[in-house]
């Protein structure tokens, strides 16, 4: 007669866990674009905490790659992403191995 | 004084300096003292009498196994008629050269694809890599671990087939990306190093091939077709009398003279991309379907006993021979 509760209360800290990030102060997360052998947008100012995906919309494959190394993808094809989160204030460039003229900044504040 | 120097009188190079020479495809070049000469389309009876040489090698290139966007839809297709076309060469070459970007995404299964239908040449095959082929989020360590044994620093090595002296560089990895530049490829420091070491002591008349994927002057700065350090290895060379350049990367034949250096960049075995700042970027040329194999294709480069310097034929899949 008792088997069923905890499974019911199981359940209810399922979806508890699944409405904790809105809960939670943590912010929005950010898109940024690859089309066109660019980054859109090239600058993006964000708070700490925000997790950040690159979406390639481009013909060809890139990388989105900190020229410090604090955050390397592999080759994104065409429609793939990258999904990195920034924890700590400050400012990072990165850019593409494959078309290295492709540059842009991330402003974490 | 050699045979080849005597080919190689230096007024002939002096006149050349800074020469630049598009070729369309199709057409069978010789290169003698510096000077390359068109001696006709292939197929001619002038491309007959090249096909005899004391060393005999094949250049492919640019291969982007796992591309599948319309410029081509299947380059595993198009390497595999890339191996047959060499296979049916007149004069078999001893050896494959394969200057980069065998893999589109630097995928394990990619590399696999490529080297087993490289593989039924039945050569040995030197290969350098593309940045297509470094762009794991390892930063070439894949690539690295895979086709870089017994190779020094990151990738680059030299060898010696035929008293020709080979030295097949890395331009992939070092790169100042910046706002305002276009971010252009480096051999870097350790690499330089090492060259200047290798040539050291060589005897001047012996011939070099220098083998790297991005082209070793620039060829349009806006789209990184450069390496921003190439001069100091060319500086390394200005002794010997007969350097020939091989590239990759541009899918597109470009050919420029500079004193004793002729560089060639090669057609990729995949597809095309534009002319210099032809289009708004470099991204896959588009050519008609039919057209395709016009564009692509594999070379060879002969050694003949009579000149020294190599006579270099491009082979479009679309042409004879």
């Amino acid at each position: 007669m008792l088997r069923p509760l905890p499974f019911i209360a199981a359940l209810a800290v399922a979806a508890a866990c699944a409405a904790a990030p809105a809960a939670a102060d943590a912010p929005a997360p950010v898109t940024v674009e690859i089309r066109d052998m660019k980054y859109a947008p090239d600058t993006l100012t964000i708070p700490a905490g925000t997790r950040v995906t690159w979406v390639n919309r481009d013909q060809m494959p890139h990388t989105v790659t900190d020229r410090g190394r604090a955050f390397a993808s592999a080759a994104l094809d065409t429609g793939d992403s990258y999904s990195y989160t920034f924890k700590t204030p400050g400012e990072f460039t990165y850019f593409c191995t494959i078309h290295p003229f492709m540059v842009a900044r991330v402003v974490v504040k | 004084m050699t045979e080849r120097d005597r080919a190689n009188p230096e007024p002939n190079r002096r006149r050349v300096l800074k020469c630049m020479a598009w070729a369309g495809t199709g057409v069978l070049w010789a290169v003698r003292g510096g000077v390359p000469r068109t001696l006709g389309l292939i197929g001619d009876a002038a491309a007959a009498e090249a096909a005899q040489g004391d060393l005999t090698f094949a250049q492919i290139s640019d291969s982007h196994i796992g591309f599948h966007l319309p410029a081509n839809p299947d380059p595993a297709g198009t390497l595999a008629e890339s191996i047959a076309r060499i296979k049916a060469m007149p004069v078999q070459p001893a050896f494959l050269v394969h200057t980069g970007d065998i893999s589109h995404l630097s995928k394990p299964a990619e590399w696999d694809t490529a080297v087993q239908m490289i593989g039924e040449a039945n050569k040995q095959v030197y290969y350098i890599p593309g940045e297509h082929d470094v762009a794991d989020a390892d930063n070439g360590k894949a690539y690295l671990e895979r086709f870089g044994k017994g190779t020094q620093g990151r990738g680059w090595y030299s060898f010696d087939v035929g008293g020709v002296h080979f030295v097949a560089l890395v331009n992939v990895f070092e790169f100042s990306p910046g706002f305002k530049s276009a971010g252009l490829a480096k051999l870097g420091e350790e690499q330089l190093e090492w060259l200047e070491k290798d040539l050291d002591g060589r005897s001047a008349s012996t011939p070099l091939v220098v083998l790297a994927h991005l082209p070793l002057w620039t060829v349009y700065e806006q789209w990184g077709w450069g390496t921003a350090d190439a001069g100091r290895a060319l500086g390394y060379m200005k002794r010997f009398g007969s350097v020939t350049v091989l590239n990759g990367h541009i899918h597109q034949i470009v050919q420029k003279v500079e004193g004793n250096v002729t560089f060639h960049t090669a057609m990729g075995t995949a597809y095309p991309q534009p002319a210099p700042g032809a289009a708004p970027h470099p991204g896959p040329l588009q050519v008609p379907a039919g057209e395709l194999r016009k564009y692509i294709g594999v070379r060879s480069v002969e050694f003949r006993s009579a000149s020294g310097a190599p006579a270099l034929m491009d082979r479009p899949l679309a042409s004879q021979g």
